[in-house]
């Protein structure tokens, strides 16, 4: 019987892979982020265009969920309304830990162009926020940034972190 | 001490008006002009009082008494054939004259006319429901009610529809500031966290132009990304989608592997 | 932290249980298929809806408030967010009203260039309603063909203004650039593509049996409900009154295009899906008229109004007159004369109007939004008792209503 020397820990010789929980856990989490389909105003046909044909974004691992208690992302997607507001924290609150905000345009960021009495001046007076993306209505391809960003970020973090009560806002 | 600001009408105004400046009208012509719209004024004030009525580019209007709005509306339906009623919504005078200016605004398809009934109402007066005559008028009305506060009655559902049950006073009104009064300003905190909270999570920032670099609870300086709240540094940190070194099982992009930009679709 | 009792249901008055067996069950605000922000409170029997009381005012952001308080230029943009799928239509809108209001004519190119963006956003509002409706309805593949080919009518929307869907691409006046080099060959090239990708739709949903049993009979709106309710567009054409306001009341050079008007009486929800697709044909078929049409202009963009539109740029940077006309205007606005104007244009969606009275001031004292969306649905708490449940889906899908432009 011939004798077939391999030196796992060299490259090329792949079938064992040395790596940390805390790196396996994370790939896993940051390739497969379950968006909520929340789309509120304009930049929710960007996020439908971003699922559709041409820029695809099932092929990030994100595939959209209709029910909160099934996703892992929140985009916000839109003008965040006074009336809407608590329909939102309400939302947040039904998605499992962990989950991972994405502000989509500037109307969830800062309120944005809509300065006025029924909008709220920023999602993140009501729910944490993790990335800002900026734009009116932003492109499909920066949600696609924004979701990579927050891979990263999803990566960097510990697995088995103690979940820190987010701060209010 | 702060400018003295007019509060019955809190509009934008302009900076500066020119002292002789006389805004010129837009043309009102004779009813005569048009034979159709001839013959429906005439056919109107025959049965109902019409104060005042003219073309303005194109479109009739007509001026009638509040208090035959219901009875007007039946009779341009049913006599007139003005079988849309397309819009309907009030105009704020109150700082001028302490009344609203409802106007209606009608087409037929049979004479592709379009003819606009007005009429004034004082702030406190109520005036009848259209629902009965076009349905359409039904969230018309609503809407109405809820950005001006006009009394409607004789509606089956009189309730708020744009803003919350709970909303306090009418947008829409000259009283009314763009960005809302304190109630509208912390509304949504009071709703979910409670008043409270007020303290706690601040004032809304208004103004949109603000930025704080150090400030890493709201801001993040690309290129120098730190974790939310804590300490900005200046130091570069790194944008790279991949870790260094990479994951296994994901591929690095390389100019072995890169992908062809096509010069047209194909 | 937050306590969870501060989060009261905002329906605490609803009974949701009831004892003469009907349920009231509550549809959104947040809910995939309501195409937006729309709750519907139901009452059903069994699966028998028997009252449904349609909600809206969750995308309200007080446009028209904020009207009040800019110059007339400074609203343009915002026009562009309220039919968000759209938005040239909108700007179109906003943009005759005031040349109404101030009496203007635009040069003929600028009403070619318009026309063009017109019918092509018609066609992306459109094929963005099938892909919608589809998939509410079930029909994934539809999805993804109708958004591969709206993808190619944003990649003409982009060559010419830089924007995939807020294009604020006319101005009052005219349009404030000149078609790119080679765009009207991309949009031939475009228009020779349609008509087969609109083919393709049809040969997979016209006769399929699940398409058909999903919309046969489902929604139907008589002629004296579409006309009750203030109908408009496709909703008044699917019910058999022949009303475009293109054809009746025509703006722009739709009187020199030759067009039809498809009309349907059928009154119900195949109905309007077949007209729809109609549509785009007839929009392809005044696109394919105007390229020669654009041919012909002279180069001028902007009307010729001191008064109230800017010079162009090169005068603005030469002339003295002109930067101080442009300082103005930009600086204060223009000031229309004493009036009120009501103009409507048929958009995607209907019959969009906007009320302006001014007084004047470079402020407008009221302005009204008439969107059509918004009596689109109003109708429903007419149309959806007696349906079943599952076809509450279809009828809102296929109303093709557009938050922004309900709530403004």
């Amino acid at each position: 019987m011939a004798q077939h020397k391999i030196n796992y820990l060299s490259e090329g010789g792949l079938p064992v892979a040395l790596t940390t929980v805390d790196k396996l856990v994370q790939w896993g989490r940051s390739n497969s982020m379950w968006p909520l389909t929340y789309g509120l105003a304009c930049c929710a046909i960007e996020m439908m265009a971003t699922g559709a044909s041409r820029y695809d974004f099932d092929r990030f691992g994100t595939i959209f969920r209709a029910s909160p208690r099934q996703s892992d992302v929140l985009i916000i997607a839109g003008t965040l309304t006074k009336k809407h507001s608590p329909f939102m924290r309400r939302l947040y609150d039904q998605m499992s830990e962990p989950k991972w905000v994405i502000s989509m345009g500037s109307c969830a960021n800062t309120g944005g162009m809509f300065n006025t009495y029924a909008t709220v001046q920023g999602a993140d007076r009501i729910i944490p926020v993790d990335i800002y993306l900026p734009g009116c209505a932003p492109r499909p391809e920066s949600l696609q940034y924004a979701l990579m960003l927050l891979q990263k970020k999803v990566r960097t973090e510990s697995a088995s972190r103690k979940l820190k009560p987010k701060r209010l806002v | 001490m702060r400018a003295y600001q007019d509060k019955k009408n809190v509009q934008a105004k302009a900076y500066y008006n020119d002292r002789f400046y006389v805004a010129p009208q837009i043309p009102k012509d004779e009813v005569s002009t048009d034979e159709v719209f001839a013959k429906d004024v005439k056919d109107l004030e025959s049965s109902f009082f019409v104060k005042e009525a003219y073309i303005q580019r194109g479109q009739l209007v007509v001026y009638i008494s509040a208090k035959d709005n219901l009875a007007v509306m039946e009779f341009l339906r049913d006599k007139l054939n003005y079988n849309f009623l397309s819009e309907l919504s009030a105009i704020d005078w109150l700082a001028k004259s302490g009344e609203f200016e409802i106007f209606y605004q009608m087409l037929s398809t049979s004479k592709k006319k379009r003819m606009r009934v007005k009429f004034f109402i004082k702030e406190k007066e109520e005036i009848k429901s259209v629902t009965s005559i076009y349905q359409s008028a039904d969230w018309a009305e609503r809407e109405m009610y809820d950005m001006f506060g006009v009394r409607i009655t004789g509606h089956h559902y009189m309730k708020r529809i744009l803003m919350p049950d709970d909303w306090h006073d009418h947008p829409l009104r000259k009283t009314y500031p763009l960005i809302g009064d304190e109630e509208a300003q912390w509304y949504e905190i009071d709703k979910i966290f409670g008043r409270e909270y007020r303290d706690i999570i601040g004032p809304e920032e208004r103004d949109g132009a603000r930025i704080v670099e150090k400030d890493t609870h709201r801001f993040s300086r690309i290129k120098h990304e730190v974790p939310f709240g804590t300490e900005y540094s200046e130091k570069e940190t790194e944008m790279d989608y991949q870790e260094e070194g990479g994951i296994p099982i994901v591929r690095k992009l390389s100019k072995k592997n890169e992908p062809k930009i096509l010069k047209e679709r194909p | 932290m937050q306590k969870v009792n501060k989060l009261k249901p905002f329906f605490e008055n609803l009974v949701f249980e009831r004892e003469d067996n009907r349920m009231i069950i509550n549809f959104g605000p947040q809910h995939p298929s309501s195409h937006g922000q729309l709750r519907l409170i139901l009452e059903l029997d069994g699966e028998l809806v028997t009252k449904a009381i349609p909600d809206v005012g969750y995308l309200h952001r007080g446009m028209e408030k904020m009207a009040e308080n800019m110059i007339y230029n400074e609203f343009m943009p915002t026009t562009d967010r309220m039919d968000y799928i759209a938005s040239t239509s909108n700007n179109y809108g906003f943009a005759l009203a005031v040349e109404k209001l101030i009496d203007l004519d635009v040069p003929r190119r600028a009403k070619v260039i318009r026309m063009m963006l017109l019918e092509l956003s018609r066609i992306t509002s459109h094929l963005f309603w099938l892909a919608c409706h589809a998939l509410d309805v079930g029909a994934m593949t539809i999805f993804l063909y109708a958004f591969r080919e709206r993808e190619y009518a944003m990649d003409l929307f982009e060559d010419y203004c830089g924007a995939r869907l807020t294009h604020s691409a006319v101005r009052i006046g005219g349009v404030p650039l000149d078609l790119p080099k080679g765009w009207t060959n991309s949009l031939m090239k475009f228009i020779n593509e349609m008509p087969a990708a609109i083919e393709t739709y049809e040969g997979l949903l016209d006769k399929n049996r699940i398409w058909k049993m999903r919309l046969e009979d489902v929604g139907v709106i008589t002629p004296e409900m579409a006309q009750s309710w203030g109908c408009s567009g496709l909703m008044l054409r699917g019910s058999g009154i022949a009303w475009d306001i293109r054809k009746e009341e025509p703006y722009e050079l739709y009187d020199e295009v030759e067009f039809d008007v498809p009309v349907s009486d059928r009154c119900d929800a195949y109905g309007r899906y077949k007209l729809h697709m109609k549509e785009m044909r007839e929009s392809l078929k005044i696109l394919k008229q105007l390229i020669p049409m654009y041919a012909e202009t002279t180069p001028e963009l902007m009307a010729n109004a001191p008064k109230y539109i800017s010079a162009p740029k090169e005068q603005v940077m030469t002339q003295n007159y002109s930067l101080m006309q442009h300082f103005v205007l930009v600086t204060q606005g223009m000031r229309p004369p004493v009036g009120e104007v009501y103009v409507v244009t048929e958009s995607p969606k209907g019959e969009l109007g906007f009320y302006i009275n001014s007084q004047g001031d470079p402020y407008p004292y009221r302005l009204k939004v008439r969107a059509p969306s918004f009596w689109h649905t109003s109708i429903l708490q007419a149309v959806l008792p007696g349906q079943y449940l599952a076809d509450v889906v279809t009828i809102i899908g296929n109303a093709n209503i557009v938050f922004g432009e309900i709530d403004r």
